[in-house]
């Protein structure tokens, strides 16, 4: 009886929190914005991160008041949905956003999911943000992909050349996992590199993605003896190992990579070994960083314990999405009028000091505005964090 | 052909620890644990929680992972398992019911450890280096010579203590053990807790050489299943001769066949589809079960 009581008890105690949540977001209408991408497996940190900042935006703006488009104000809702990295899911989380009603979603991660998503998104009226890198999906006529980042094959000549004048590197060596995105990046690199006219001593090494234990599979590379090691595509997980084990085999070259990394994880994983390991960073430096940018850092720190240097460049897409909305009320459900707005848009960067702008790029690279402009941050890991090397645009 | 030989032991010495914890508990009990690599990532992580962050020496952190993952493997045993055995005559049904835990060992993972790979300061600093024809981190010496320890302590536990002889007369025959005075649920929780307390075991010293993060479980799984398969499933010295078979494969195949891309995990599974089509109790196992 007296169980039957308190469970009675609890029932209506979670109704009522139930009913008090809901009363709370129907204060303003909910604009959702959604999320593929990959949360979970070794690349899940690429996704996490999105799909963080995503969650720690939407209730900062949701705290203050909601989102002003057009008259109404709007709370944000992120709905998410986990693709594991394999483009099969990725077509049914886009699939589930459609039948959501969402028009503009964040991700997929990888090149093979974000291909696989075009048809989904393309007849459903959505506009997705993916971290890929295939230019199939930005030229025309692919129309509704924007790149959500800084593409391999516009950060790492930058890099090279930099090495080469800097660093007097003349060999590079690449090593890659054995999948989509990592082996396209190789290609590109290596393609970059030759241009640049840097002999290129070892392009075939990959490794399995689950790979964990590295010293076999660098021993022939090191054998190469290149200036210049570079890890394809590295995920976070694997890139400390990699450099812990080049090093260990008494590699004293420069290693580098297009991929973006987070300080802690190559603290953790290769400790001092990591030295000089030059990335691209999350679009944002101290230097760089503006109040909201820092509020945002801890914001986040505080509602997941521990901050993703990856999200200083993930922290852009929804906002890039939202200001975009706000520019062209009519764009939240249609999106040709979001991709019209596109090519004029700009708006005060809220992540940067001083007069930095939001607005699309992508001209060179892929002959329409398909992309978020977001400084290219090369870092260098010193020390237990990354130091600034040099800080470029993309147009 | 020294560094191939060095690699094949290290590589065969950690992926045999990997395939003992799967291959007892499926001796035992006829459970497919698909949630072993979630118990290794865990065992890992636990390394990582008391070395890594706490301070904790060494010795005193693969201590806590041995005993977090035994306590944890008798509580699935014992709550999880032992009930759905004995309610349940279909073989899928304990299947299932891994393939649930590894989600949820997945999910509490991701939720107390977080998304991010982790890593532990290095227990031995130091590479040894012969005229670079034989190079290997001291870490990875020690960290080989600790798990080939550990696999004679487990076959030493097993041949000459009662409890080993409970275990092994449970895995030949459950019935026969039973009418022999085996008390078979105690030793089946005993079993189950030593498989999850082995795969805590190596989670903790490799987190040392490869780190550990949340995504490693699923893999580790599948490695050990093939190490079981090779080996012979149920069969500890199969397990053993399946890792190090395995670890020799990848390590010959990674110095040997690098030019041609990544092949050599193609030609291992195309080399396992051919042998188990011939074999397919595996190298030790019986065709009987």
């Amino acid at each position: 009886m007296q169980r039957r009581t308190l469970m009675k008890a609890a029932l209506t105690a979670v109704s009522l929190i139930a009913l008090q949540a809901t009363s709370a977001l129907a204060e303003n209408p909910v604009l959702k914005i959604g999320f593929v991408g990959v949360t979970s497996g070794p690349a899940a940190s690429w996704g996490i991160s999105n799909q963080r900042s995503m969650e720690t935006r939407a209730a900062w703006i949701n705290e203050t008041g909601g989102y002003e488009i057009g008259d109404t104000t709007y709370d944000i809702e992120i709905v998410s949905f986990d693709d594991q990295k394999d483009p099969k899911r990725a077509i049914a989380g886009m699939e589930k956003m459609a039948q959501e009603g969402i028009h503009y979603v964040v991700g997929p991660n990888v090149d093979d999911g974000a291909a696989a998503v075009r048809p989904v998104a393309e007849s459903n009226g959505i506009m997705y943000f993916p971290y890929a890198f295939p230019k199939s999906l930005y030229e025309a006529p692919a129309s509704n992909a924007v790149l959500g980042m800084v593409a391999n094959y516009q950060s790492g000549p930058a890099i090279y050349k930099y090495l080469m004048e800097e660093k007097g590197v003349k060999t590079v060596a690449f090593i890659a996992a054995n999948e989509s995105d990592p082996l396209s990046q190789r290609d590109g690199g290596v393609a970059a590199a030759t241009a640049l006219g840097l002999e290129v001593v070892s392009d075939n090494v990959t490794y399995q993605v689950d790979t964990t234990d590295f010293t076999p599979v660098l021993t022939p590379v090191m054998r190469s003896r290149p200036d210049l090691l570079v890890l394809s595509g590295v995920s976070p997980a694997n890139a400390p190992q990699l450099i812990r084990s080049a090093r260990e085999l008494g590699f004293q070259g420069v290693i580098s990579t297009e991929t973006a990394q987070d300080s802690g994880v190559l603290t953790e994983g290769a400790g001092d070994l990591a030295n000089g390991f030059i990335s691209v960073g999350g679009a944002s430096t101290p230097e760089l960083a503006s109040p909201m940018m820092n509020e945002f850092v801890d914001r986040y720190t505080k509602m997941f314990g521990e901050y993703n240097d990856e999200s200083n460049t993930k922290v852009y897409a929804l906002e890039y999405i939202l200001e975009t909305l706000k520019a062209d009320p009519t764009a939240l459900t249609d999106v040709d009028a979001f991709q019209a707005t596109m090519d004029t848009f700009e708006a005060p960067n809220p992540y940067m000091n001083g007069d930095a702008t939001l607005r699309y790029v992508g001209m060179s690279s892929f002959g329409q505005k398909r992309q978020v402009a977001v400084p290219l941050v090369v870092n260098v890991y010193q020390d237990g964090k990354f130091e600034t090397l040099f800080v470029a645009e993309v147009d | 052909m020294e560094q191939i030989l060095a690699n094949g032991v290290y590589l065969g010495s950690q992926y045999a620890m990997i395939a003992l914890g799967l291959t007892l508990i499926f001796a035992l009990m006829n459970v497919l644990n698909f949630a072993h690599g979630q118990m290794y990532v865990i065992g890992g992580f636990v390394t990582y929680t008391f070395y890594g962050q706490w301070g904790v020496p060494f010795i005193l952190a693969l201590v806590m992972s041995c005993v977090t993952l035994a306590i944890l493997g008798a509580l699935i045993e014992r709550f999880l398992f032992a009930p759905v055995i004995k309610g349940s005559a279909r073989e899928e049904s304990t299947m299932l019911l891994a393939a649930g835990i590894a989600f949820f060992l997945d999910a509490v993972i991701l939720l107390f450890f977080g998304e991010k790979q982790r890593g532990v300061p290095k227990i031995v600093d130091g590479v040894f280096n012969y005229d670079f024809r034989l190079i290997m981190p001291y870490d990875r010496i020690l960290i080989c010579v600790l798990a080939i320890l550990s696999i004679v302590a487990f076959i030493g536990l097993m041949q000459y203590t009662k409890t080993g002889r409970a275990l092994r007369a449970l895995a030949q025959d459950r019935t026969a053990a039973q009418l022999m005075g085996v008390n078979v649920d105690r030793y089946s929780m005993i079993g189950f807790a030593l498989g999850a307390m082995l795969a805590g075991l190596v989670g903790g010293l490799l987190v040392t050489i490869t780190g550990v993060n949340l995504g490693m479980g699923g893999p580790t799984s599948i490695k050990a299943f093939m190490m079981v398969m090779i080996g012979g499933a149920g069969v500890i010295s199969g397990a053993i001769w399946g890792g190090i078979i395995l670890g020799f494969m990848e390590a010959i195949g990674l110095a040997l066949l690098y030019q041609y891309g990544d092949i050599t995990y193609l030609l291992i599974f195309v080399s396992l589809m051919i042998f188990l089509a011939i074999r397919p109790q595996g190298l030790m196992g019986k065709p009987w079960g």
